[in-house]
């Protein structure tokens, strides 16, 4: 099967892009014997998930920051743990708030209702029902992220009993489970939540849920959805459960890359690519930046759709109907993601002290109205200048990360839009405003954080954009709203990794199931080429 | 009713669980929190300290301590150099596994034994007419277990030692806090770690200075449920729960020889004579019929026996210790228990250790083992993996000594 029918190739694959999906696909490819190159342009692997020491002694998860749909049958056929790989679990959601009050979620039920309660006792009762309700259909969901999309329009048998079998799946969900799938798919985040809880202090960390890495606000159509997302996450088949990387998300793409070598890829950094090679109206290969030509039977894009076939392909190549569909794939980053090393821990006013509640994500959200706020101000064209933030403090649970007694601090940040009204080419002289928005709305929480700043790093959607290859800033490769899902992943009917461009195949988040640290993209257009039979 | 430990005051102020279990007779936290997955993250990342005063503790001192030591343990101890330490089995005459613990060579006449059970009536039993004094010291040792990748700093700043200077498996005494003690690199993890014994009366300032210098290395202290996950996943066994002490086997089936426990590694047989020498000498010529192994457990066969249910798969939080029946490949005939297991949060990987017969023993046999789901007997297949399943470098790892030549 892999035999070169004649031709002189390189490769039989040549992947584009050291991130974590790329090096997936490399893994399985080479697992089943094919000849793999990995190309990074970077001078370190992992792309969005990537640890680097960009402060001495400080290990920083550069852009992706928590673990927590990471396909348990990649780490096992990968053997990751073997590898390196070494998740750890995070212990609370901490929601402080500046009126002096908190509430903090815990993976103990008791003490949960208790937290809630201070707020709704109906609300803290409710909770446990939501989540018991939510998870069926979460469990429904993860089915659906572990296979190709299956494309309605196909008269393939093997996709069509996909089909049915999803078909039967959701008859076999009660008639509430199916109401409540159909008001995900349509209804806000908020609307949604409405319809459960009554606390303004729960619904806040709830609904963020629905709007990460969208230019959406928790108030718009079809951010429901997204929450069933967060209620995916497993870490050790325990539902909800969101980890860290030991020595930060880069290990999980290391791990990775030492399966893949150990399988026999290849991989190469500071090899950025500057086009790919077309020969007959076929991939056959990549032509590095300095010149340098790769042969190979098929080119995978591990790299953003839009990125790949309107800069390294080139419109030439494509139709004009792939490429108006590609123009309209949504990608409008909206987050920004600001790191701190500090010589000490926060200290939160509403529940002061080293505890707990720290050991997990931290979310600064409080209130629909301030979440509604911040993006009002991004949809003309200005980051927030209270954005939502997602904190975590990976050294309490990791030491390795920083020296001892002193940590790293990520902040997730949103809004920050590409698109800011001078212009996204602007993003570099706003960069500190933004750095200092940021760190002005967690001092509100935490006074004296900012004496304890030892260094701070801040990317922009432009810095995401420049630096790592996500166009415009979108850290998912696209937004992941249902209209771009499925088998609609990036473009109708061309959603299980095989391209309009022979020779073609793209492995990266941009791909079905998506984004975040998961490996399905680059785990499942593996194993769909092999079973095609294309290497 | 059990008894306080000298740590007590602290890990009674601590335990927020007040789960607690009786060992050898004491108070152990079973977890400080309300569960123990915080307490077994920071054994394999941070440092992890627990209370193990309640393990027993014997003296050997006299000219004649390192022969008495020989006979009663299927190690030859007098081989064993002062400043280091050993692990050891002991066997009744019959060559059936009695005990296990560490053998530690203070000096050239004095010998430091610990062991899950008493054994002073034994152990003098086997001393007679030498020139040796055996004193139990159970009641005047405190001890601590200091256990994770941060332990080596932690003890190094409190210390009078260069802590990057101690072996693996060698032991020293020390000054912490102004108090004397001994510091033994062992530990029952698998991980980098020590075990300090000290005075009761200096336990609670060593106890203070240890959680000062661990907080910057974000040392919890440990109870015994975190513990019992990392030594399954470290391929430990367990007296009592992995194997039963010949002396109290109610049945000859019960007793199992060091080989049929995975302490083969301990036997050395060709020497002066020792308790059990000439039933091991049989054993081994003639082969053993059980053999201690280590089994995964198939993740996706479980996963599709709770979607039989239409369940998610359950994972519970802690090790299991209900021993199971263990099949052959067809499913139907026993071949042996599986005693003791855990899912690993480490490996990703559901994990047992078990006694099968020897020939299903080899790494790579696919066993089935009995599974529980939905109060229905079950089973899944079992591979055998090797032991330990996790053995990182820095268990062993010595920065400050060029080559760490390993003993132990």
């Amino acid at each position: 099967m892999s035999a070169a029918n004649g031709k002189a190739n390189d490769y039989d694959a040549v992947i584009i892009g050291g991130g974590h999906n790329g090096l997936a696909a490399a893994a399985y490819l080479a697992k089943a014997g094919r000849k793999v190159v990995v190309l990074e342009r970077r001078h370190v692997l992992g792309g969005a998930a990537v640890s680097e020491e960009i402060y001495p002694g400080f290990t920083y998860s550069v852009c992706s920051y928590v673990v927590s749909l990471l396909r348990p049958w990649i780490i096992r056929d990968l053997n990751l743990t073997k590898h390196g790989l070494h998740l750890i679990p995070l212990e609370c959601s901490f929601l402080p708030l500046p009126d002096g009050r908190s509430l903090a979620r815990w993976p103990d039920a008791n003490r949960t209702r208790d937290e809630i309660s201070q707020f709704s006792v109906a609300d803290a009762e409710m909770y446990g029902v939501f989540g018991m309700h939510v998870g069926k259909l979460a469990r429904f969901a993860k089915n659906v992220i572990d296979k190709p999309a299956p494309d309605p329009t196909s008269f393939d048998p093997a996709q069509l009993s996909q089909l049915l079998n999803m078909g039967k799946q959701l008859r076999g969900l009660s008639d509430d489970l199916l109401a409540l799938q159909y008001k995900l798919m349509t209804m806000s985040a908020v609307d949604f939540l409405d319809e459960w809880f009554e606390s303004d202090v729960l619904k806040g960390p709830m609904s963020v849920s629905g709007i990460i890495g969208t230019m959406l606000g928790v108030r718009s159509p079809g951010t429901a959805y997204v929450l069933l997302h967060h209620y995916m996450g497993e870490i050790d088949g325990s539902s909800r459960a969101w980890g860290l990387s030991k020595g930060g998300t880069g290990q999980v793409s290391m791990a990775i890359a030492r399966s893949a070598e150990a399988f026999g890829a290849e991989i190469r950094t500071e090899a950025p690519v500057a086009k790919i090679l077309m020969k007959k109206g076929q991939a056959c290969g990549v032509v590095l930046e300095n010149g340098d030509e790769i042969k190979a039977k098929v080119v995978v894009s591990g790299c953003e759709p839009r990125l790949t076939f309107l800069k390294l392909l080139g419109e030439e190549h494509l139709d004009d109907d792939f490429t108006a569909s590609l123009k309209r794939y949504k990608l409008r980053g909206s987050s920004g993601k600001v790191n701190l090393a500090v010589d000490r821990l926060p200290n939160f006013t509403s529940r002061p002290g080293d505890g707990p509640w720290l050991r997990g994500d931290i979310a600064i959200a409080p209130g629909i109205d301030y979440l509604e706020r911040a993006y009002d101000e991004a949809k003309y064209g200005d980051f927030s200048s209270r954005p939502y933030l997602n904190v975590v403090i990976p050294s309490l649970m990791d030491p390795s990360v920083a020296p001892p007694g002193k940590h790293v601090i990520s902040c997730f940040v949103q809004y920050a839009p590409y698109h800011i009204k001078e212009g996204p080419e602007f993003w570099p002289q706003r960069r500190e405003a933004f750095g200092d928005a940021v760190v002005d709305t967690l001092a509100e929480y935490c006074p004296g954080l900012k004496e304890s700043i030892l260094h701070r790093q801040v990317l922009t959607p432009w810095d995401l954009e420049q630096e790592f290859g996500l166009t415009e800033g979108n850290i998912f490769h696209g937004e992941l709203t249902p209209d771009q899902l499925l088998f609609q992943r990036p473009v109708s009917g061309w959603a299980r990794y095989k391209t309009p461009v022979k020779g073609l195949w793209l492995c990266g988040s941009g791909a079905h199931p998506g984004g975040g640290i998961m490996g399905g993209p680059g785990g499942l257009a593996a194993k769909e080429m092999l079973k095609r039979g294309v290497i | 009713m059990p008894k306080p430990t000298p740590f007590h005051p602290r890990t009674q102020a601590l335990c927020h669980s007040y789960q607690w279990k009786e060992w050898a007779g004491y108070y152990a936290a079973c977890n400080y929190d309300a569960h123990s997955e915080r307490e077994y993250f920071a054994i394999r990342n941070a440092a992890g300290l627990l209370d193990v005063s309640p393990l027993y503790k014997y003296e050997f001192t006299g000219p004649d301590a390192a022969a008495v030591l020989a006979r009663i343990m299927t190690r030859d101890i007098t081989k064993l150099a002062v400043g280091r330490v050993t692990y050891s089995c002991w066997c009744d005459e019959d060559g059936k596994a009695l005990d296990d613990g560490t053998v530690a060579r203070l000096s050239k006449e004095h010998f430091r034994v610990t062991a899950s059970e008493p054994w002073l009536l034994w152990f003098r039993r086997l001393a007679r007419g030498a020139d040796v004094t055996i004193r139990d010291s159970s009641r005047e040792l405190a001890a601590l277990a200091l256990q994770g990748p941060r332990a080596r700093a932690i003890l190094d700043e409190v210390v009078d030692f260069d802590m990057n200077r101690m072996r693996f498996f060698r032991v020293r005494r020390m000054k912490l806090a102004g108090r004397d003690l001994w510091v033994s690199r062992t530990g029952y993890t698998g991980d980098l770690g020590y075990e300090l014994w000290m005075a009761p009366e200096d336990a609670l300032p060593i106890w203070d200075a240890l959680v000062e210098a661990g907080k910057p290395h974000r040392m919890e202290p440990m109870g015994l449920d975190a513990l019992d996950v990392s030594r399954l996943e470290a391929g430990f066994i367990l007296q009592g729960v992995d194997y039963f002490s010949a002396r109290f086997a109610v049945i000859e089936a019960r007793k199992s020889s060091p080989y049929e426990i995975g302490l083969g590694g301990t036997v050395e047989l060709d020497r002066a004579p020792f308790m059990g020498q000439a039933a091991l000498k049989a054993e081994r010529a003639a082969g053993s019929p059980w053999a201690l192994v280590a089994l995964s457990l198939d993740w996706e066969e479980i996963e599709r026996l709770y979607a039989s249910y239409d369940l998610p798969p359950h994972l519970a939080p802690v090790a299991w210790r209900s021993a199971v029946p263990v099949y052959a490949s067809d499913g139907r005939t026993v071949i042996g228990q599986a005693t003791s297991g855990t899912w690993s949060p480490l490996l990703k990987q559901s994990i047992a250790l078990a006694t099968v017969r020897t020939r299903h023993a080899a790494v790579g046999a696919r066993l089935k083992m009995e599974y529980t789901v939905e109060y229905a007997r079950q089973t899944v297949t079992a591979t055998v993996v090797d032991r330990p399943l996790f053995d990182p470098e820095r268990k062993r790892a010595t920065p400050g000594v060029k080559s760490a030549k390993v003993t132990g």
